[in-house]
This record gives structure tokens, C-alpha cells and sequence, in this order.
């Protein structure tokens, strides 16, 4: 009895939702979302297959820079700022200098991708196809609420960040702190390498039994 | 809005970095195409969030704040992951992720001492950049 009533219950929201939206009727938030998403999409897909390695880290910008107006158009306003500050501000210009200073070729490079790309190519498409399919069988029947307040505004993500995560967020620091200091050693140790370079072969290998 | 939208183009996202990582040699576009995997797990993230905070009532923000956790985390990684590639160009000379084949075992021979044909200088001249590389 209560499994039919549930089951009616279920019935009645489901054809009410897709009495309010119309499955084939988007709206404009949709097709924007659409659109910027087919341009995240084909960025995403330049950066994994050109063969210029600053051309891959440019279409990178396009592609992040593409998410975070797809967080706006979810409403959520300060993470879509924080992407745009930390992923294209700094993430970006990190890998530019990485490419700068292990002196990747300016032009095509015919060796970008390797041997068994048709491989990764069947994976990934197979993997592709399993998650969609997945995915849209489960929430075919779902749709965000955009309306009122924003969900993500700097208000609500801040209230909710230092009421309830707190804790994580003071890790989080730390796990910063252990990461820069991290990145200073494998530099100096590098560092300590090269100036031990000119001199003999002895300390060298002094330095490789230690 | 439709949730599929955000939840199949952050699944193809998934599956195109997926592609990169797979199939780049260059350790920095491997990088690349782990930032955009992990951008995909944030919009996975936030969508669901925003969908839960008006469908379930989710005060939590969890999503949200995941979604910032996973930013700060990938701008460590970002940072270590660039200072392993830099170190690694600086002993060998290439950023290139097949010649790094020092621990792989297959029909090549097992390691740099396998296929190397005997001979003293050889050997040691090997084990010389095998101490340059772990130093």
C-alpha cells in the first residue's frame, strides 16, 4: 500500500516536473550554457591534440576561462572568480614558465603525442560513452532550481566555509605551506647539483653513495 | 536548467584530459590534461551543489566548499608537479615522460644495466647518471 502510494507520489513528480519543463524546450540559461560549454569542449579538445605546446597551454585559458562563466551561469559567482584568479591568473602563467624553462620548441613538435594515442583514443571514447549514458539515464528527470538568490554567492560560500569547514580549511593551509616548502627543496637540491658540477668527479661520487 | 547538461560536459571533460594523459609525452601537457580532469570533478561539484541546496535544503555547502578545497589542492600539485618535471629536465635533459624509463620492466631489457653490453666505462658511466639523477 505505502509502496503504491510512494510509487503514485513518485509518478505525480516526475510528470509535474516534466509538465513544468519542457524536456524539449530550453531555456536561455540552457542554451547558454550550451554554447559556452561547446566552446569548453572544442578548447579542451585543441589543448590534448595540437602539436604546439604554447598553443596547448593558450586553448587551456580558453577552456578554464569557459568553466568559470559556466560557475556564473550556475549561480555560482565566487568560485567562477576564484577560477578565473587561480586556474587562469597563476595555474597557467606556472605552466608557460614550466614550458619556458625546459625549452619546449616554439612550433609544431612532431613528438607531442606518443605511440599509443589511438589506444588512449578508444579509452577515453569508450569511457566517454559509459559515463554519458550513465549519466543521462540518471538524472533525465532532474532539473537545477536557478531561480532567487544566487547558491554561490560570496555571502553563503564564506557563512558556510568558516561555520562548517573550518577545520579542512586551516589543513588546507598546511598542506600550502608543505607544497611551497616542498617546491623550494627540489629546487635548491637542483641547485646544489649544478654547483657541484664543475668540480670533481670524487664528490660527485661521495654525493651518490650518500 | 537540466542537470545533465553540467554532468555530461563535465563528463566529457573528464574523458578528453583522460585522453591527454593517455596519449601526451610531454610532461607538461600531461599536467595540462590533469588540470582539465580535475576541473571537471569541480563542476561535477558545484552543479550538484547548487542543485541539492535548493532540492534537499543542503545548508552544508559541501560542493562548494570540496569544489575550493580541490582548487587549492590542484594549485599544490600544480607547483610540486613543475618542480618534479624542471628537476627531472635538469638531470636528463628531456621532459619527455617515455625516455624516463629507468624502472620499467618489458622487452627492452630491465633497466639502463640490462641492455647495455658488459664493458667497465659503460657501466660505470651509467651508474654516474643513475646517482646524478637520485642525487
Amino acid at each position: 500500500m505505502t509502496l503504491a502510494a510512494v510509487a503514485t507520489a513518485a509518478h505525480a513528480t516526475t510528470t509535474t516536473a516534466a509538465g513544468t519543463h519542457g524536456f524539449l524546450s530550453p531555456t536561455g540559461v540552457e542554451i547558454a550554457f550550451l554554447l559556452v560549454g561547446l566552446v569548453t569542449l572544442g578548447a579542451a579538445v585543441i589543448t590534448v591534440t595540437t602539436r604546439q605546446l604554447v598553443h596547448a597551454a593558450l586553448w587551456l585559458v580558453v577552456a578554464l576561462g569557459g568553466l568559470a562563466v559556466e560557475y556564473l551561469l550556475l549561480t555560482a559567482e565566487f568560485i567562477a572568480w576564484v577560477q578565473v584568479l587561480i586556474y587562469v591568473g597563476s595555474v597557467v602563467v606556472l605552466l608557460l614558465f614550466g614550458l619556458m624553462l625546459t625549452r619546449a620548441p616554439i612550433g609544431r613538435s612532431p613528438d607531442a603525442d606518443s605511440g599509443n594515442r589511438w589506444v588512449a583514443l578508444a579509452v577515453s571514447v569508450a569511457a566517454a560513452a559509459a559515463l554519458v549514458w550513465v549519466v543521462v539515464d540518471a538524472f533525465r528527470t532532474t532539473w537545477i532550481d536557478l531561480d532567487g538568490a544566487p547558491a554561490g554567492s560570496t555571502e553563503v560560500t564564506g557563512a558556510s566555509l568558516f561555520q562548517h569547514w573550518v577545520l579542512p580549511f586551516e589543513a588546507l593551509s598546511v598542506l600550502l605551506l608543505a607544497a611551497l616548502v616542498g617546491a623550494i627543496v627540489l629546487s635548491r637540491k637542483a641547485k646544489a647539483d649544478a654547483a657541484a658540477t664543475p668540480t670533481t668527479g670524487t664528490r660527485r661520487d661521495t654525493e651518490g653513495a650518500r | 536548467m537540466h542537470l545533465a547538461y553540467p554532468a555530461v560536459l563535465s563528463a566529457l571533460l573528464f574523458c578528453t584530459g583522460l585522453y591527454g594523459v593517455l596519449a601526451r609525452r610531454n610532461a607538461i601537457l600531461v599536467l595540462m590534461s590533469v588540470e582539465l580532469m580535475l576541473n571537471a570533478v569541480n563542476l561535477n561539484l558545484v552543479a550538484f551543489d547548487v542543485w541539492l541546496s535548493r532540492a534537499a535544503e543542503e545548508t552544508l555547502h559541501s560542493g562548494q566548499a570540496l569544489a575550493l578545497f580541490t582548487i587549492a589542492i590542484a594549485a599544490a600539485e600544480i607547483g610540486i608537479g613543475l618542480a618534479i618535471v624542471l628537476a627531472v629536465y635538469r638531470n636528463r635533459g628531456t621532459s619527455d615522460i617515455d625516455k624516463l624509463r629507468d624502472t620499467a620492466e618489458g622487452p627492452g631489457g630491465d633497466g639502463p644495466d640490462g641492455d647495455v653490453p658488459g664493458g667497465d666505462a659503460s657501466a660505470t658511466r651509467t651508474a654516474a647518471e643513475k646517482a646524478e639523477a637520485t642525487a
